[in-house]
């Protein structure tokens, strides 16, 4: 809100400038968002009374006229404006003057003329957008007077970001009362003389819902000029709070919106039939607005109407049927009071967040709609004239708001915020913000006044108490926190140790949007339909993940796009799964990586700057899947993703079960999205959120609806066991079988026949070409063989391979290579 | 055999080995005078020719001439040897300069690492960290929180819906709830995690980080609430920087509070990224409302507590100097790179 330095002090006095009254309105909770002038910079422009004004001998559209600044000779200044004329008091911008957007005035030449500055309008002056000629002064303006002297522009506006708690304080009379309260000052205000009624017509007011209409103040004013000229300081005043002068009508409405926070409307009476009724309205029940769109309202919504149908949307806006235009003579004036939940949320539906939509839902005064109506009558009839009808009041006083009294107890006070207050200090900070105050045994009871719609509970009164005391005499207190361990399970992974594993290998963390590409997403995972927004905040943004893979593959083309050629990203977050109309808000750890195996170096093989490709990015999930200490339980098997490599792709499964995928990018995938280099991607499940808050990590166990969960990465508890002391023996074997002979197969078959003898199996070469037929593949395998109890004698490793190698030959038809 | 003639014998075989240039002719050059048919070995065999008596004393003069030129060999052979090891290291001598072999290290996500290292300063100070799903309900986003319906805060929110209700979720304060209805009190938890709103701009993105703190007890207090959040900042920001709490309002504590600490990068003179009033605003808190308390099963009369909420990405913006809010999600390796440290 936008309060204007002078219209504040003519309600309160204020002891601090501008600036120190921006810091203690900010530190009671009334921030101060800007501290402005009145008008932005200029200089030597003065108040100019034109004496004459004769046509341009050159061009018809120009005046020359001769323009008095009350010293010296009158000046000649050529001016396009079709206003200037003589008499007219205006701002004229000397030789030399600066005007705001870095216009200098000098004396010109135009069309053969000489002029000797310039006459300004309201716009060039930075005080208005538009503006339709030049500056139109009062008659009684001092010529020669500093324009910024005259109009005291240079006046500070505070602007004011007032919570949504306190419509109280969303007027000039509000903030004065907060002042008031800081400074220890009464408010003051404009005494408001009842008018003088002029005519006894009243028009007829029916409340039909009177818990959401409880009051409704009405007047009658006949005679008005709506076409005289609102005088300039009340449309400065208007313009200074950011309100744009119209009419001296919706000019007076605004102005007491803004004074004293109670919004009103004005009808043209002569378009108003029969009589008003307040009432719901019926469902679908069209009515066209000031702003010219027609809405349907809806039976929680409020209209007022009038013997043809609806003539506004109650406490929002009112209807084009009977609004007041320039040609109004006779005004019916209404003064309401809605009550917040009357109006709360309505407006939304339709966007008419209206000054008073914002001032009714966070509440409006109850008491004050007489006094507003008085205060408008008076500067109605000062500025358009017009002669007053009686003011009528229809209320249902059981249905009005009333303030409760609320208790305050000495020992929650001291609780609450750890701070001790000596009794009359807390009576008079109370008391001071127009509280009725009455001690109690354990305390005090606080009636909070009319406008005060946020102090209903004890809290609502200490937050009074400290908000007026200051925050910052509350002394800073430890907390004591008793020692006790809590649980910490081995098998609960440290987040930072996985995500510095793959750091460590090369990694770098990505943060991605949890929405993403309905189009890339639909294209990966046609088969998996993503939760959609309802309001996305672009077309590209608008469905959940259902993999990190989508936001992935954005990260990695906008890198290449950077010329970056070798990119391993990681993210570590929530995808969110459907199946079975359950959502699964599953943690969820991927990788991609797309260009060569290493850093560009020197003295390492060709084959090393290669593409990176599957066997590396396994090479890198199988170092951290060791970090489980259950290495031996995890198991890849060939799937068929269609956003994979069919070849290239494979599950990763933990005991049997699910728990990622690893491969390469679909080869019509990594052309679609013009990838240099094929990205290979990897997906595992970390955790799946469950209703336990408090173990965000064996959130793994089970899953949202009971579903079994199985998490990657849960740890087994290392368990020692003995090393054997006796040497280890290795053999190698070449072994030919089919092309479609997986090595885990033969690996099992091994370590079958093997049994506890064999230590380790290791792979050092894959061959095909002259010496194995086309259809079968050479695997070098090295076994290391060990006993626990005994050294090996090469009779007994001799007999093992024999073994291992009868029986491959029977259950894989294999062969040794010699 | 005259004496005259051993000594120049001996004298010219320690020559020849001091002008042996290798090992191969220092071994000649021992065969030549030492070997068996060699000439000092031959001298010896001269000594039937010497009378009787002179015998003993010429064979040990013989035999002290071979010791000289057998000694004077080995410490050559010793320097010899030694040289070669010499030139062999100077052959093998590399390049230190150049670079290491293998991959590089890359690193976290600047957030992330902000993240971690407020959930390490929260833990050493007797916090829990909770977490929450990011898809939730109105109960938990709004309705518990003492946001009902149509409230006018809601309108500050800008919240992401699904068809079916259901949001995501605005702040990290439904974890409060959840914790509460979970845990009970006493509870001092953070809850680190994604929040999301519609706004996109220079200083805002749609999903960005934000830190939940909760603590409840019996008599938690506003000065409780001030220790820790100013313990909190100086720890994070290892400075003594001054910190103010603003009267605000949310509608889930009461009283509220906004957070400001005293600028990090003018130190509360004044600059540009506090627009010139010395101030940052960091957080807001407040102490738990009691229609909070009461909604998560808490009787506000037993129990007291406070909350706050900050933004990571702000704390990290603020902790690395970050300008941009937006270069978080660019995921620019560029960007990223420059955070690869512990």
């Amino acid at each position: 809100m936008k309060v204007p330095y002078s219209w504040l002090a003519e309600w309160v006095d204020v002891p601090w400038d501008a600036r120190e009254l921006g810091s203690r309105l900010t530190m009671a909770g009334f921030e101060l968002d800007a501290l402005e002038a009145a008008a932005p910079e200029f200089t030597q422009v003065v108040v100019a009374e034109i004496l004459s004004a004769e046509r341009h001998p050159q061009a018809d559209k120009l005046q020359v006229c001769r323009v008095s600044t009350g010293q010296g000779e009158p000046l000649q200044i050529v001016c396009g404006a079709s206003n200037a004329r003589a008499g007219l008091k205006t701002a004229l911008a000397l030789v030399g003057a600066k005007l705001p957007g870095g216009l200098d005035i000098k004396a010109a030449k135009l069309r053969g003329v000489e002029s000797f500055g310039m006459l300004c309008s309201a716009k060039e002056l930075g005080l208005a957008d538009t503006s339709a000629g030049i500056l139109e002064l009062p008659a009684d303006a001092p010529v020669g007077r500093p324009l910024r002297e005259y109009l005291e522009l240079d006046e500070p506006i505070l602007e004011l970001n007032i919570t949504a708690n306190r419509g109280d304080a969303m007027s000039i009379i509000g903030i004065a009362r907060e002042v008031a309260a800081l400074a220890g000052k009464p408010v003051k205000g404009p005494v408001a003389t009842p008018s003088s009624v002029g005519h006894g017509d009243k028009f007829p007011v029916y409340l039909d819902a009177p818990a959401a209409c409880p009051k409704f103040v009405g007047c009658v004013i006949r005679g008005v000029n709506n076409r005289a000229a609102t005088p300039l300081r009340i449309s400065e005043r208007l313009r200074r709070a950011g309100v744009r002068s119209i009419s001296p009508v919706v000019d007076v409405t605004n102005y007491v919106m803004l004074e004293l926070g109670q919004p009103m409307h004005a009808y043209d009476l002569a378009k108003l039939q029969g009589e008003i009724r307040v009432r719901p309205a019926r469902a679908g029940e069209p009515i066209r607005l000031l702003d010219g769109k027609t809405i349907e309202a809806a039976p929680d919504v409020l209209l007022i109407t009038d013997s043809e149908g609806p003539v506004g949307l109650a406490g929002i806006m009112g209807g084009q049927r009977t609004a007041v235009s320039l040609e109004t003579t006779d005004v019916f004036l209404e003064v309401a009071y809605f009550p917040p939940a009357a109006i709360m949320g309505r407006a939304r539906r339709w966007g008419l967040l209206t000054d008073a939509v914002q001032r009714f839902e966070r509440g409006v005064d109850p008491t004050q709609q007489e006094r507003a109506m008085e205060r408008a009558i008076a500067l109605l009839s000062a500025i358009a004239g017009g002669s007053p009808g009686p003011i009528s009041v229809t209320q249902s006083p059981e249905h009005q708001t009333k303030r409760a009294p609320v208790p305050l107890r000495r020992t929650q006070l001291k609780r609450l915020l750890g701070l001790t207050l000596d009794d009359a200090r807390v009576t008079s900070t109370l008391e001071a913000l127009q509280m009725r105050v009455v001690p109690t045994a354990q305390g005090w009871e606080a009636t909070p006044p009319s406008y005060r719609f946020d102090v209903t509970i004890e809290a609502d009164l200490i937050e009074e108490v400290a908000r007026i005391v200051g925050f910052e005499a509350i002394p800073e207190q430890d907390a004591l926190v008793p020692q006790r361990f809590r649980a910490a399970p081995e098998e609960i992974p440290l987040e930072h140790t996985i995500l510095e594993a793959l750091a460590m290998r090369g990694y770098q963390e990505a943060i991605t949007f949890a929405f993403v590409d309905p189009a890339l997403q639909t294209r990966l995972f046609p088969d998996q339909p993503g939760l959609v927004l309802s309001n996305p905040i672009a077309s590209d943004m608008s469905v959940m993940r259902v993999s990190l893979w989508p936001g992935l593959l954005r990260a990695a083309q906008e890198n290449q796009r950077r010329q970056q050629d070798r990119i391993r990203l990681f993210e570590h977050g929530a995808r969110f799964v459907v199946a079975d109309g359950v959502t699964r808000e599953i943690d969820t750890l991927s990788g991609i990586v797309c260009g060569p195996r290493l850093p560009e170096q020197w003295g390492v093989p060709r084959e090393m700057r290669a593409p990176a490709d599957f066997y590396d990015v396994k090479g890198d999930l199988q170092a951290l899947l060791v970090g489980t200490g259950a290495r031996d339980s995890f198991t890849f098997e060939p799937v068929s993703l269609s956003c994979l490599h069919p070849g290239r792709a494979a599950r990763v499964l933990r005991q049997g079960q699910e728990v990622g995928y690893i491969g390469e990018l679909h080869p019509l995938l990594v052309r679609e999205l013009d990838f240099t280099y094929s990205p290979v991607l990897f997906e595992l499940n970390v955790g799946e959120w469950s209703s336990r808050p408090l173990a965000p990590h064996t959130k793994g166990q089970i899953g949202a609806a009971g579903r079994e969960f199985t998490a990657a990465l849960t740890v087994e508890k290392p368990q020692h066991r003995e090393i054997s002391r006796f040497p280890q023996v290795r053999r190698d074997i070449a072994v030919v079988v089919d092309e479609t002979v997986a090595l885990s197969a033969l690996a099992d078959r091994v370590v079958f026949t093997a049994s506890t003898l064999l230590q380790s199996l290791r792979v050092f070469d894959v061959y095909r070409g002259p010496g194995v037929e086309s259809g079968r593949k050479s695997i070098a395998l090295g076994l290391i063989f060990q006993d626990i109890s005994r050294t090996l004698t090469d009779d007994d490793v001799e007999r093992l391979i024999a073994s291992i190698v009868a029986d491959l030959r029977v259950s894989l038809n294999a062969k040794i290579r010699e | 055999m005259r004496m005259q003639d051993l000594t120049s014998l001996t004298q010219q075989a320690l020559e020849e080995v001091a002008a042996c240039g290798d090992l191969a002719s220092l071994d000649e050059a021992r065969v030549r005078w030492l070997g068996k048919k060699g000439v000092l070995t031959e001298q010896l065999k001269s000594l039937g020719a010497l009378p009787g008596p002179e015998r003993p004393a010429a064979g040990q003069r013989i035999n002290e001439a071979k010791e000289r030129v057998n000694s004077a060999i080995d410490a050559r052979r010793a320097d010899l040897e030694r040289i070669e090891v010499e030139m062999k290291l100077a052959a093998g001598r590399i390049d230190v300069t150049l670079p290491g072999r293998g991959e590089e290290r890359g690193g976290l996500h600047p957030v992330t690492k902000a993240r971690l290292r407020i959930e390490m300063l929260f833990r050493r100070a007797g916090f829990d960290v909770a977490s929450g799903p990011e898809i939730e309900d109105d109960f938990h986003n709004f309705e518990a929180l003492n946001i009902p319906p149509d409230h006018p805060a809601r309108a500050m929110h800008d919240t992401f819906y699904f068809p079916d209700g259901r949001l995501l979720r605005t702040h990290t304060s439904p974890v409060q709830i959840r914790a509460l209805l979970e845990q009970g009190a006493p509870i001092a938890i953070i809850a680190p995690g994604r929040v999301y709103r519609v706004d996109y701009d220079m200083t805002h993105a749609p999903m960005f980080h934000q830190l939940e703190g909760l603590v409840v007890d019996e008599n938690i207090s506003y000065g409780n609430m001030k220790a820790a959040l100013h313990g909190f900042l100086k720890a994070f920001f290892e400075r003594d920087l001054a910190m103010r709490l603003r009267p605000s309002y949310f509608p889930f504590t009461e009283p509220s509070a906004e957070v400001d600490m005293s600028c990090v990068f003018c130190e509360g003179k004044g600059c540009r990224t506090c627009k010139q009033t010395g101030w940052l605003e960091i957080a807001g808190c407040g102490m738990v409302h009691p229609n909070v308390l009461k909604a998560s099963g808490i009787d506000p009369e037993r129990c007291t507590g406070y909350a706050f909420g900050a933004g990571i990405d702000r704390l990290a913006m603020l902790r690395y100097g970050v300008n941009d809010l937006r270069l978080f999600f660019e995921n620019d390796l560029r960007f990223l790179r420059q955070f690869r440290t512990f």
